[in-house]
């Protein structure tokens, strides 16, 4: 056994590490409710309505347009489960564990913001290689830029999730959020076209941050991006990613 | 260099004042017991003294440090009340993620040994008990091997067995050079393994010493006898007696000369039964941390 150490030194990088994060990614694979909504329902939608898309008048293009929807919708709700994950560790008494540690709250938060990325990264793979094995096909470059847009855009939920999980300390943070994201992906444009929507509410929709999202992983197909989209994206990932600064700053005030 | 130098410490919630002037000072190996009842502001202390609360005045120095420095340095480390891990990693998982927040864990093998939760290193956290759990965070306590251990209620939840053995690897690790500062509410705790006993009440110290010392702080010894008719007052009025406990005959004298009060019982009453006894570390902390605390005590 070794005797207390007289003197060390602080941390590399405030903490952040690669162990650490892998145990991270493998707990969250452990939640089988994590898992049915971001591998499972998805996948289901996606099977669910590929057979209208086939008969629609896009065919092939209608089914390839509909896998990257429920990709977004795959990766939305994926990050968002992973940013909200700091609700279930702040009620638990977790983050009070991880104050006893050398850990920076920095370093901490860019963990969780990589585990969410890494469920979003799954979410896409999986709804592509669903997609793939019953189908579509599509060039290179789409698979590979929508998939980036797709998981990438993204990193606004991440953000959302987080806030959401420093707002709601609360172990069940999911069921408020995930309903919330049904609707968003629902008005977003992931289940009907914005196009069917009253003129009033699209000129809404247009801005959400699912429609955002959804825009960029579309247009390797279909093209149509719009300056305000990326524009409007990148406004709301500020917006929560500051929003989740403010309440973390809030929740980890130190001595 | 001080372990632990608290200097005058206030931490107010609203109207309530949760900890009021506290000043506290802890040599490097001393194992310390922090005793009180519930809300006399032991928690707060630890809190501030872990850098999670701010002092409304006053200050906190560990080795020298600021807290969040000290624990930045693994310094100190704290095993918690309650709470504090995740149900769905494996215990080994658990220590694993914490030893790679610290600068040069010890092995998890070791700890994992030390903690003797070895055996249920792939069990989850979910299916551990209390007394599991416990060891666990115990376990994650020793893993910086800090130089300052504190352990708020350490050992609830833990069967008698489990106590002994957690005890034994304190004091070992406390041979060593380790300081260890622990509230609990178990009185036999702090009277069979620390070296220091710090009694606080309404979030002042009430008394700061040896288990023998602050025994005897809390004066002498009680006489106790069954007197029918139970006439106290005369008793009350004895040179040396502090407080008087009657209960249908029987009856209980606090006093620093038990001989005179037997005396008195055994040839002016017709008391029998009697029994003197000295006081324990109970009788030290009821006394002592009693709301009411009258200079002496008083008949219930």
């Amino acid at each position: 056994m070794t005797a207390p150490v007289a003197t060390r030194g602080t941390l590399p990088l405030g903490g952040f590490n690669l162990t650490a994060l892998r145990l991270e990614v493998r707990r969250v694979l452990r939640n089988r409710r994590t898992l049915m909504f971001v591998l499972v329902f998805p996948s289901m939608f996606y099977l669910l309505f590929s057979g209208t898309a086939r008969k629609s008048p896009g065919g092939a293009a209608s089914l390839a347009y509909l896998m990257i929807n429920m990709a977004v919708y795959g990766a939305m709700v994926g990050t968002t489960a992973g940013g909200t994950a700091v609700a279930v560790e702040r009620s638990l008494g977790w983050s009070r564990q991880l104050r006893l540690t050398p850990l920076r709250p920095a370093a901490y938060v860019a963990m969780k913001i990589l585990t969410a990325m890494t469920l979003g990264l799954i979410a896409v793979v999986a709804e592509f290689s669903v997609a793939a094995l019953t189908g579509v096909r599509v060039g290179a470059d789409v698979w590979l830029l929508a998939g980036l847009g797709a998981w990438l855009g993204s990193l606004v939920f991440a953000a959302f999730g987080l806030f959401m999980g420093f707002l709601l300390p609360s172990e069940n943070v999911m069921q408020f959020v995930g309903p919330v994201l049904a609707i968003m992906a629902m008005f977003g444009g992931l289940f009907i076209p914005v196009e069917m929507l009253p003129a009033g509410m699209r000129a809404v929709v247009v801005w959400s941050p699912v429609y955002g999202v959804a825009q960029i992983a579309r247009a390797p197909l279909v093209g149509g991006l719009t300056v305000a989209a990326v524009v409007s994206l990148a406004l709301w990932t500020v917006v929560f990613g500051a929003g989740a600064m403010a309440l973390f700053r809030r929740d980890t005030a130190r001595v | 260099m001080l372990a632990v130098d608290l200097k005058k410490l206030t931490k107010r919630y609203g109207l309530v004042t949760a900890v009021n002037d506290l000043s506290l000072a802890i040599e490097s190996g001393e194992i310390v017991a922090f005793l009180g009842p519930n809300g006399a502001g032991k928690t707060t202390t630890i809190d501030m003294l872990l850098g999670l609360a701010r002092p409304d005045a006053g200050t906190v120095q560990v080795y020298g440090r600021s807290p969040a420095d000290a624990i930045a340095h693994g310094e100190i480390s704290a095993v918690m009340q309650s709470g504090g891990l995740l149900k769905d990693f494996t215990v080994a998982e658990t220590v694993a993620y914490t030893a790679s927040l610290h600068v040069a864990p010890r092995p998890v093998a070791e700890v994992l040994d030390r903690a003797g939760i070895a055996k249920i290193a792939t069990r989850r956290v979910g299916q551990c008990s209390g007394g599991e759990q416990q060891r666990l965070r115990f376990a994650l306590a020793l893993l910086s091997s800090p130089r300052l251990l504190v352990l708020d209620e350490p050992t609830t939840g833990m069967d008698v067995e489990t106590r002994r053995d957690f005890w034994r690897s304190i004091r070992e690790d406390a041979a060593q050079g380790r300081t260890v500062m622990f509230a609990t509410h178990y009185l036999d705790e702090a009277d069979a393994y620390a070296d220091r006993i710090v009694l606080i009440r309404q979030g002042s110290i009430v008394a700061d010493g040896t288990a023998a010392e602050v025994k005897g702080l809390a004066s002498g010894r009680q006489v106790r006898a069954t007197l029918p008719g139970g006439e106290t007052d005369v008793l009350r009025g004895l040179p040396g007696v502090t407080g008087v406990d009657a209960q249908g005959d029987s009856v209980t004298v606090h006093c620093t000369d038990s001989d005179l009060v037997a005396r008195h019982l055994l040839t002016q009453t017709a008391a029998r039964d009697l029994e003197v006894t000295s006081s324990n570390l109970e009788a030290a902390f009821v006394a002592l941390t009693a709301d009411d605390r009258p200079e002496s005590g008083s008949a219930r």
